[in-house]
């Protein structure tokens, strides 16, 4: 058998190594769950995680995956970093949609790309105040965000239904739960005529860099992660905790807002039901799997937004669903939590001595 | 208001309370052992998406509801592994387990969505039905309904009156005391894991089986998390547990009432409701928030490794 040893001081090497023995593990149950349904193992990965970037277009839509995971992913890191457990992208996401789209249709007839300004604005706006609004419950009366952040997540798709099958709803739409679509003066610019990929991605890269900016070279940055690693180290310090809170949720809210405000005005050009599959929570992979670093977050952004365009493909060629994804996801995030150990342990047989120095 | 609407009421608050007073239970024995697993949602919908494919091709529903506990506890021995042998945060592989669990089980459903079951029918005890008022609430439900409340009174005895209880407590509140006494704490830890893990399975199974005999992604709408919230608000108690989850079965059912009464206010807008009731909940108990931390499991959510 074998046993767990602590290491004395947690290896760097394998935090950095960690995140790719759970994508390899991941490789090899997802050809486990292949060739148990039936398709040749290779083939089929291929086709998830390749064949989507084969050509131009693929890497296009890649952008298009890529950029609102970017922007949630950039913002949670900071809370993560804060160790405040924000779950509530996904609703900050949708707010953010909602409170941008609707700036977006309530002024159809403004001729200037100038509109584009306030569309954003309440849409990052939108967000901030979701995010907010748990900030306070934390704060004032220190209920756990994960649990408020969930309800509110439950609570912002209700709105956005609330939203589509009535006030916004399009009057000329057959009845169908949609705004009317997003006139040309509120719809983000595309970076290349012909394909969907916005400015958003642009968005996404400079959020991240910013994160890494704040992180790395500035005193709320430094505080932030005081406050992850020692609570008593940032009382003792005298940093104001609650501002802190109070930072990290609106700069994540607000950027998730963001995401959710160039979602509608951007791939989509209407607000629908449906207007996320679960960014805000793959998001929180992205993080984990990038190390809560601006850099590993890129990467990570990378690789979830593959395992979309991957569901997509498997289900046009294989008619496998398209929520393959989610499983993909959820495979990755336990291979990572499980191969995370190699961090903090070594693996020993059971009979063998101890190491004395590590 | 008549005697009729409020009868249905109570009935139908009972029924949308049962698959919360399960997941609430079983996450509460949990808890008292010293885990907090976040991973409910997902078992949840695990068990609800194997309990209705098991029942649709087999035919029997005590087949799919048996296979949904199982596969409940299979994903909660997943977590048990994770948390206690491997030592991984509780809350990151709770929260990792939900994820795994929605996108698990929206993958094996798809071919399921739209296939309809004669769910599980009402067990109709003569004469005590007929009480007034209360009758169709406690003598008028399925089979699941009343195992429910067997369980409830079993985990009742469980730390009122046996030793396991107190083992459970015991490993929960200092885990290094106990096992310096000799008790089992992994054992323990995993044994009540894995019962959590079947009673999410068998919630899920309650609602894929009983309550809505269909399966749609993402059913379970929310309520492995309620649940955790439900268990805090009652303090780890089960007889607040089975007050409260009635509570919220009614608080869930009231856009079906007041959309019966005539209110004209959007169904969306009053399916708000429960996730609303939730935070104000959280914002109640967060007033007694030395009591809170003076009743909940000392090791809560911490992991523990044997000093051998």
């Amino acid at each position: 058998m074998l046993r767990l040893e602590a290491r004395r001081h947690d290896s760097t090497l394998m935090a950095l190594v960690s995140p790719l023995i759970a994508t390899a593990l991941t490789l090899v149950a997802g050809s486990i769950l292949f060739s148990l349904l039936g398709h040749s193992p290779g083939r089929a990965l291929y086709t998830f995680f390749i064949a989507p970037l084969s050509d131009l277009y693929g890497w296009t839509e890649l952008g298009v995956k890529v950029a609102p995971l970017m922007l949630c992913a950039a913002g949670l890191n900071m809370c993560y970093q804060a160790k405040v457990w924000n779950i509530g992208a996904e609703g900050q996401l949708v707010i953010g949609a909602l409170a941008g789209g609707y700036v977006g249709l309530m002024f159809p007839d403004t001729q200037t790309h100038w509109m584009l300004v306030p569309v954003l604005g309440f849409g990052i706006l939108g967000g901030m105040a979701w995010a907010g609004l748990a900030a306070w419950l934390k704060t004032r009366f220190n209920t756990n965000e994960i649990l408020t952040t969930i309800m509110m997540n439950y609570i912002a798709l209700y709105g956005l239904l609330y939203a589509v099958h009535g006030p916004l709803k399009d009057p000329n739409g057959y009845n169908f739960p949609e705004s009317a679509q997003f006139s040309e003066f509120v719809t983000l610019p595309v970076l290349f005529p012909d394909y969907r990929i916005n400015i958003s991605i642009l968005f996404g890269l400079f959020a991240l860099a910013a994160s890494w900016i704040v992180l790395n070279r500035t005193l709320p940055g430094f505080q932030m992660r005081v406050l992850g690693q020692d609570q008593s180290a940032a009382a003792f310090a005298g940093f104001n905790q609650n501002r802190i809170v109070w930072s990290v949720m609106l700069v994540s809210g607000g950027l998730a807002g963001l995401a959710g405000i160039c979602e509608v005005a951007g791939s989509i050009g209407q607000l629908v039901p449906q207007i996320s599959p679960g960014y805000g929570y793959t998001a929180i992979i992205v993080v984990f799997l990038g190390r809560m670093s601006p850099i590993g977050i890129f990467f990570a952004s990378i690789l979830l937004g593959i395992t979309y365009l991957g569901g997509e493909m498997v289900q046009m060629n294989f008619n496998l669903p398209k929520s393959i994804t989610g499983l993909f996801q959820g495979m990755l995030l336990f291979f990572l939590l499980a191969s995370d150990i190699l961090i903090h342990y070594r693996i020993l047989p059971a009979n063998r001595a101890s190491r004395v120095h590590s | 208001m008549d005697i009729d609407l409020v009868q249905n009421i109570l009935y139908a608050s009972v029924r949308n309370g049962t698959p919360l007073l399960l997941v609430a239970l079983g996450e509460m024995v949990c808890e008292k052992s010293g885990v907090l697993n976040l991973g409910q949602e997902g078992m949840m919908l695990i068990g609800a998406v194997i309990g209705f494919m098991v029942a649709v091709s087999t035919g029997s529903l005590g087949l799919g509801i048996l296979a949904a506990i199982c596969a409940g506890a299979l994903s909660a021995a997943l977590f048990g592994f994770l948390t206690l042998t491997l030592l991984t945060n509780q809350v990151a592989t709770g929260l990792a387990l939900t994820i795994f669990g929605t996108g698990l089980s929206a993958f094996m459903g798809t071919g399921y969505i739209g296939k309809t079951l004669v769910g599980l029918q009402p067990v109709n005890i003569p004469y005590l039905m007929d009480i007034p008022v209360i009758g169709k609430a406690v003598f008028a439900q399925d089979l699941l309904v009343y195992l429910s409340v067997v369980i409830f009174l079993l985990i009742i005895w469980l730390f009122s009156r046996s030793r396991y209880g107190l083992v459970i407590r015991a490993v929960g509140e200092n885990p290094e005391a106990a096992h310096a006494v000799g008790l089992p704490v992994l054992k323990t830890r995993y044994l009540a894991v894995l019962f959590g893990g079947g009673m999410a399975g068998l919630a899920g199974a309650y609602l894929s089986i009983a309550y809505t005999p269909l399966w749609s992604e993402g059913m379970t709408s929310g309520k492995g998390w309620i649940a955790l919230a439900l268990v805090v608000f009652a303090s780890w108690k089960a007889e607040r547990i089975i007050l409260g989850a009635y509570l919220f079965g009614f608080a869930s059912i009231l856009h079906l009432i007041m959309q019966g009464s005539g209110y004209d206010l959007s169904p969306n807008i009053l399916s708000m409701l429960p996730y609303v009731a939730t935070i104000a909940v959280l914002i109640i108990m967060s007033r007694k928030q030395t009591m809170t931390r003076w009743l909940a499991p000392k090791s809560l959510g911490e992991s523990y490794r044997p000093q051998s």
